[in-house]
């Protein structure tokens, strides 16, 4: 076993213990069961999870994930003493929160689904790309979650921009993009409103899914901008690919972050 | 003090955190087989100092070297390396021998040394989850985790804060007998007693330099002082004047 494997394994094991990841698992359990009982099908309770979804998983990931690497910073001292390189150490401690995290997640949202039954292929596919999003978004927060508290020594503040950057990613944007609409309104505006749209994961995924769903009405100023800009096909292609990098990006930069501090 | 042969070497070591110098080139050389308390003042660099030998701070220069070799960028010669850290506080859903396993395979090692789970009377706290254990147990379980693999090295920070008298004269008991077999100690501790008791050499640390390295009888000798809290008294007190 590698010793990313190994330091994942313990943490799995402590973080698998927890009373919160039981609780966001059931949450997305009755969530889901909730949607699928009083919407007319699978299709409509696909949607609003949808946006259950976009709220919920950068909350839980940014704050649990910035508490946890707090409260685990003594031991993660022990761990740095131990003959392991930190490269490893960082995978081990990240994929540790970040697999049940998403584990969860998949599970809460999938089991009801599974019971319900899906009534055609394309729901399937909506599925699909629903949990994709939500895992992409809990691999996304949970490291900037990291960075946040490996760059703050102060758990106040670390706190106070994790919740900074949520309510920035979930309730802001939304302020932001109209005001940027009516304000540039003589303008051409498809280019600015992508890249803005490019800047903000939960926007990517909330955009991405309701391409595939072809509602245009629901999509926003982003998404329309992307949607006739762009076209479906591409538009499709461009938010996966962003989404990918978001995955990617903020668990990289942690991992500089901590290979790099003086602890 | 001439070298012999000792088994941690310090060369240059400084440190600064953004405008701030904490250690100031730092010389020190650790004999085998004797325990070395580290001293000063709060802020004097006595954390840095030791995070910097375990490679948890990264030095601005200065080298340190175990047994000739130089801690840098290899994890693995950590391996002869034991920490105890201050605070005890571990991830709160394993158990106390979840938390051994875990050190062992990261390590690739046998759990060498179990003996103070014995005489500290842990054997059934090993079994349960660690955020049920009291402050002291937990700092049972700490001082175990440090021996548990015969580290050549031990670097233990405040060891007996916490512990009940019969735990604490275990643990000094244990530091002895490790002592007479070869092991080196570098002993943090705001105790001085404690240091009096266990503590073959001192270094006092004053503004990031180091004001004095030696025995301790040297140091007694130095200050005319007939016991080690009144020495350090008047170590700082010569810091100060100057």
């Amino acid at each position: 076993m590698s010793p990313i494997a190994k330091v994942m394994k313990y943490e799995l094991s402590d973080v698998m213990r927890s009373r919160w990841l039981v609780a966001y698992t059931l949450f997305f359990v009755v969530v889901t069961d909730g949607l699928l009982r009083f919407t007319a099908g699978g299709a409509n309770a696909e949607m609003a999870l949808l946006n259950v979804v976009l709220v919920v998983i950068p909350l839980v990931s940014i704050v649990f994930g910035t508490m946890h690497l707090y409260n685990a910073r003594e031991f993660t001292e022990v761990l740095l003493a131990q003959p392991i390189g930190r490269r490893q150490l960082f995978a081990g401690l990240y994929l540790g929160l970040a697999l049940p995290l998403s584990l969860g997640f998949a599970v809460g949202v999938g089991v009801p689904f599974a019971l319900h039954g899906l009534d055609d292929r394309s729901q399937v596919t909506t599925l699909a790309t629903l949990l994709g999003i939500g895992i992409v978004l809990t691999l996304s927060f949970t490291g900037l979650a990291f960075a946040l508290a490996l760059r703050l020594d102060d758990r106040a503040k670390g706190l106070g921009a994790a919740i900074a950057i949520w309510l920035l990613a979930t309730v802001l944007y939304d302020g932001l993009v109209l005001v940027v609409g009516s304000m540039f309104a003589a303008y051409p505006l498809e280019r600015p409103l992508i890249a803005l749209m490019m800047l903000n994961p939960v926007d990517l995924g909330r955009v991405l899914l309701l391409l595939q769903l072809d509602v245009s009405a629901l999509m926003g100023y982003t998404g329309a901008s992307l949607k006739s800009f762009v076209g479906t096909v591409e538009g499709i292609t461009l938010a996966t690919t962003a989404l990918l990098l978001w995955a990617v990006a903020p668990p990289l930069l942690a991992a500089h972050l901590f290979r790099r501090k003086d602890f | 003090m001439i070298a012999l042969d000792p088994l941690l070497v310090i060369d240059g070591l400084a440190k600064q955190f953004g405008a701030m110098p904490v250690l100031q080139g730092i010389d020190l050389s650790l004999e085998r087989g004797r325990v070395t308390a580290i001293l000063g003042p709060n802020g004097a660099g006595k954390t840095t100092l030791i995070k910097s030998i375990l490679g948890l701070t990264r030095p601005d220069r200065g080298i340190v070297r175990l047994d000739g070799r130089a801690l840098g960028e290899d994890p693995r010669l950590r391996a002869t390396m034991g920490y105890m850290p201050q605070i005890a506080r571990f991830p709160e859903n394993l158990t106390g021998a979840e938390l051994m396993a875990l050190l062992a395979d990261l390590r690739g090692d046998a759990l060498i040394d179990r003996e103070l789970v014995d005489r500290l009377r842990l054997g059934a706290e090993l079994a349960k989850p660690l955020r049920t254990l009291s402050g002291g147990t937990r700092q049972k379980v700490n001082a175990v985790l440090a021996f548990l693999f015969s580290p050549q090295l031990l670097i233990l920070d405040e060891p007996t804060a916490g512990l009940d008298p019969i735990a604490s004269g275990v643990l000094k008991d244990k530091i002895r007998e490790e002592t007479a077999r070869g092991k080196t100690f570098l002993l943090a501790s705001h105790v001085m007693t404690e240091l009096e008791e266990l503590a073959n050499d001192v270094v006092f640390l004053l503004d990031g330099t180091v004001r004095f390295s030696g025995s301790l009888h040297d140091l007694k000798l130095r200050t005319r002082q007939v016991n080690l809290e009144r020495a350090v008294a008047q170590l700082m007190r010569e810091g100060e004047a100057a």
